[in-house]
């Protein structure tokens, strides 16, 4: 069972099994750079993607593997210059985002996208009230007058459970606690009843128990309102928890994409094993830890071949050379390994 | 044989609310340490856990004596070190030293590593004779996995993890008895995590050094740990070795936080025990009387609100916990590695 | 001590070698090929500076208007001082390229010395806002509590005095028409009537930076070192507090040009016999329509002079800002 499809596509799914292009959102080959003064850093360099409803995607990868400006992009918030999209597509119910006038993608952003930021003390406006800024999407967007918009609004605090929503309509962000200002934020992302939720490290500025309700509600809402997430995170255990499929990242590429069970159980690519076998486990008395060598590449020298030869334990002659594509390995998941078939069937 | 390297008795520190530009007035008191008490023994890792706010990290200024406390008293080898000043400060600080949280922040930019690991023999010039010293800073620099070709650099020409790296041979150089880790790793990536502390593990079997380990990453403190105290709102709520907190905690706020954390292994996903908190954590500033969990806990009775639980060893346990409810609960499954 | 062999037991895999960041993640390159000259965070602003033409232009004429300074006659071999009445209000010829003043001396003399009395004045007067300025700032800062409040309120007091009008107070006080002062007593006047109007500002400005540095980790991690408060001030402050200093000083020098000249105009600031641009303009007023050369030349040097360090500061502000980067 090893016939390997060379596919550039997003690999599972798009193996001819009748959905031609019915996914939600789709990121296709997309390349992103970063032209400073220094010179010019490839933080993308052909990732492929997509999400579909009520399905969790989780992308995960460490600092400056790209995971964050690939949402950015997808937002169209990347901060143009210095980043520039030199590749690709991002299409949002079949029809690319990227090349839509401002004011379509303006009309996508917050009814068919919406985002959640880690930092929600300063994604939330200091000097308007909490319930203000919810109730004025509702207004704008909706035209909706104000004794109604602020009705929804309290309505939109209550599905994120915050006790006394009616009491807390009139408060300000400072006024919140970190937990707190999590779900209005959570709220207000998902007052126009959004497609796809992009969750951009939701829980990483917060305490296990408050993160682990966080989760909760958004595992919940999703559910309920069968969207489609896109968790985005560095946190091996919250993704274990909560994902569907998980795209791991590094240097700017898509390395491995696998169903949770499959990722965790049999990693098949040298990268998420070192990932998974460099976490400490609470449940598990280890002795040494075992540790990925060096660093990861400099985006504006990524070095030629697979970015993660120099700090392979499996590296051959051909990983210098040869950059390996994300290649179908199986059913559903995807490696980009010379030697994803060797990892997957040792023992 | 071991025997207690630091003590902890009953610590306080409280820090005044105040209100006023040029005449202040204390409108109330910031209870962050509120009666803690603890020891470390020689060569041992003691694991602090706790979320944000829970007095941890001042507690960790208060050993460092970076503060002086409002009360109590911290013995290192007998002497009580918050009575010190001048001269003999000066002497107790070689015996301590500190790993800050964000290797960003906690390194001068303006100086070189060389300058940077030097800083504690010009401090200290007792320790090393000047001409020897750029000789030890390179030693240190290959102790902690560094190329000493790089004593010339600039903290922002290095990564996190080797920034990191720099923090620890800065805090090793003087052969310090104690080192209080305020969350060394918590600012790294997983990749380079496992790297620092595979490192902080090297050095302590290699030099037999005592750990202060505080995090609120409570896999890593299994990890490092030999025992491990757990704080809430200032006050320990249970102590124990780290088979004893993770495996048999009695106090549902340790209860809760386990279960809390997420586990790498989604099959465990349906069968884990979930406690799920409600609520944050309270303000230090009037925590609730009685029992401080008593707010978030589900086994809260009335005397929780009277009475505060002691730390204590309860029946039916093995190791103290502040609970009147104390109650053994296997929260996380464990399997040898 | 542990056991050493303990030590050895427990096998550390190689951790990761160092690399620049900035170089290659290349292993196989031998560390000596790699350029690795040691950089602070002034050598990147030197690096960034090398490329703005703006720096070189002020930075070059800067460079001419203090070798002006110095050695005014490497310019002219005119005499500033002495002129003979028959060249009155003579036009630019090719003998005196700007002409004469009403007293027959060459204006292109008069506005090479000029340049001297007016960059000194500025250059010390700049000196001894960031000596006062500077110290206030970091006792305030740095020792907090009412050491604080008090010095802040003394500057309160102080920037609450109009600048202009303060200074004409001061020297219309000490330098009144009819005082006879030597000439190093106005400019010492001058100057320190410069300062007691301006250090407010700077102490400000070192103020919120050294507490804004104060709580730094690493101000945190030397004291835990043991470090006393004089090296945590001469090591770990000051260094990182003073590049909007330096920014503002090299503003501020162009500023004081302007306002020795505004005094000297005013008749409070230097005076005849003393050659500087603004005692030339002050002259120079009465005779606007028949000479206004006379006006021209001390007022365009002047206006140069003041933009090219406005233009440096600016410069040098654009390549410390890590925002800009």
């Amino acid at each position: 069972m090893s016939d390997i499809l060379v596919s550039e596509q997003s690999a599972p799914g798009a193996d001819g099994s009748g959905r031609p292009s019915g996914r939600l959102l789709e990121v296709d080959d997309l390349r992103v750079e970063f032209r400073t003064r220094d010179g010019v850093a490839k933080v993308i360099n052909g990732v492929t993607y997509h999400v579909d409803a009520g399905e969790t995607l989780a992308v995960l990868g460490e600092s400056g593997s790209g995971k964050s400006v690939t949402a950015q992009t997808i937002m169209g918030i990347l901060d143009m210059p210095p980043g520039f999209v030199t590749g690709g597509q991002v299409r949002f119910h079949g029809r690319d985002m990227l090349t839509m006038s401002a004011e379509e993608r303006r009309r996508i952003r917050g009814e068919g996208i919406a985002m959640i930021f880690q930092d929600s003390l300063s994604a939330l406006n200091p000097v308007f009230t909490v319930g203000f800024q919810i109730a004025e999407q509702f207004r704008i967007r909706r035209g909706m007058g104000r004794a109604d918009a602020k009705k929804r609004a309290i309505e939109m605090l209550d599905q994120v459970k915050i006790p006394n929503a009616k009491g807390r309509f009139s408060n300000y962000p400072h006024q919140f606690s970190g937990g707190m200002r999590q779900r209005a934020m959570i709220a207000m992302s998902l007052a126009l009843d959004p497609e796809v939720l992009i969750a951009d490290e939701p829980t990483t500025a917060l305490d296990v128990t408050v993160q682990a309700q966080i989760m909760d509600l958004l595992g919940e809402l999703q559910r309920e309102r069968q969207m489609g997430m896109i968790l985005i995170t560095h946190d091996l255990g919250v993704v274990a928890d909560v994902a569907d499929r998980i795209a791991v990242m590094y240097a700017g590429r898509i390395v491995e994409e696998a169903d949770v069970y499959d990722l965790y159980a049999k990693p098949a690519h040298p990268y998420t094993l070192g990932l998974l076998d460099s976490i400490p486990r609470m449940d598990e008395k280890g002795q040494e830890l075992r540790t990925i060598k060096g660093l990861p590449p400099n985006l504006m020298n990524i070095p030629p071949g697979c970015p993660f030869n120099p700090r392979c334990p499996m590296a051959q002659p051909v990983c210098r050379e040869k950059v390996p594509p994300l290649l179908q390995i199986g059913s559903g998941r995807a490696s980009a390994c010379h030697f994803a078939e060797e990892l997957v069937n040792r023992d | 044989m071991t025997e207690n390297i630091i003590e902890v008795r009953d610590l306080v520190k409280h820090y005044p609310v105040t209100q006023g530009i040029v005449f202040k007035k204390t409108v109330g008191q910031v209870k962050a340490v509120d009666g803690v008490s603890f020891e470390l023994k020689t060569g041992e890792t003691l694991g602090v856990v706790g979320e944000s706010g829970c007095g941890k990290s001042t507690l960790a200024r208060v050993l460092m004596n970076l503060e002086k406390p409002t009360g109590g008293s911290v013995h290192y080898k007998g002497q009580d070190i918050s009575k010190l000043s001048g001269g003999a400060l000066r002497r107790l600080r070689r015996q301590i030293q500190l790993v800050m949280q964000d290797p960003y922040t906690s390194l001068n930019p303006r100086m070189t590593v060389g300058d940077l690991i030097g800083e504690p023999f010009e401090i200290h010039s007792e320790v090393a004779p000047k001409g020897s010293r750029r000789g030890k800073v390179k030693e240190l620099l290959d102790l902690v996995g560094l190329n000493p070709e790089h004593i010339n650099r600039y903290p922002h020409q290095f990564s996190g993890g080797q920034r990191q790296r720099i923090g620890i041979a800065r805090a090793l150089a003087l052969r310090p008895e104690v080192i209080v880790c305020d969350e060394p790793v918590s600012a790294l990536d997983v990749s380079i995590q496992a790297q620092v502390m595979n490192l902080l593990e090297k050095l302590q079997n290699e030099f037999g050094l005592s750990y202060v380990f505080i995090a609120h990453d409570l896999s890593v403190v299994r990890h490092l740990s030999d025992r491990v105290a757990v704080m809430y709102l200032g006050k320990m709520v249970e102590v124990g070795t780290e088979d004893e907190i993770y495996e048999r905690p009695t106090h549902p706020y340790t209860q809760a936080l386990l279960s809390a954390v997420p586990v790498p292994d989604p099959t465990l996903r349906d069968n884990k025990a979930i406690i799920r908190l409600t609520g944050d954590v309270p303000s230090p500033i009037s925590p609730p009387s009685g029992c401080r969990f008593r707010t978030r806990c589900w086994k809260a009775q009335d005397v929780c609100a009277q009475q505060v639980p002691l730390l204590e060893i309860r029946r039916g346990s093995d190791h103290p916990s502040a609970c009147h409810f104390a109650e053994k609960r296997a929260i996380v499954a464990t399997h040898q590695a | 001590m542990s056991d050493p062999s303990a030590a050895s037991i427990v096998s550390t895999p190689r951790p990761e070698q160092p690399t620049q960041i900035g170089a290659p993640t290349n292993a196989g390159l031998p560390e000596s090929a790699r350029n690795e000259k040691p950089r602070g965070l002034l050598g990147d602003a030197w690096r960034d500076l090398r490329r703005k033409p703006l720096f070189w232009i002020s930075s070059a004429l800067i460079l001419l208007f203090i070798v002006m300074a110095a050695f005014p006659s490497l310019f002219t071999s005119g005499d500033a001082v002495n002129g003979s009445l028959e060249n009155s209000l003579g036009k630019p010829s090719a003998h005196a390229l700007f002409g004469y003043d009403v007293q027959g001396r060459d204006v292109f003399a008069r506005t090479i010395y000029g340049a001297r009395a007016s960059i000194l004045v500025a250059l010390l007067s700049v000196a001894g806002t960031m000596l006062v300025g500077g110290v206030m700032g970091v006792i305030s800062g740095y020792r907090g509590g009412w050491v604080d409040s008090l010095l802040s309120r003394v500057a309160d007091v102080f920037f609450g005095l109009p600048f202009v009008l303060g200074a004409i107070v001061i020297l219309t006080t000490f330098n009144g028409s009819g005082s006879n002062n030597s000439k190093t007593k106005i400019m010492g006047l001058v100057i320190a009537s410069l300062v007691i109007l301006s250090w407010p500002v700077v102490m400000r400005l070192m103020r919120s930076s050294v507490l804004a540095t104060r709580e730094a980790d690493y101000i945190v991690a030397a004291r835990a070192l043991g470090a006393g408060t004089g090296r945590i001030i001469l090591k770990h402050l000051l260094p990182n507090c003073l590049a909007p200093l330096l920014v503002y000083s090299t503003i501020m020098v162009g500023s004081f040009i302007g306002a020795e000249a505004t005094l000297s105009f005013l008749g409070v600031g230097l005076k005849s016999p003393v050659v500087s641009w603004g005692i030339m303009i002050s002259e120079a007023q009465n005779y606007l329509r028949v000479a206004p050369n006379l006006l021209f030349f001390p007022a365009a040097f002047l206006v140069a002079a003041v933009l090219s360090f406005v233009m440096l500061g600016e410069a040098v502000r654009e390549a410390l800002d890590p925002k800009l980067r």
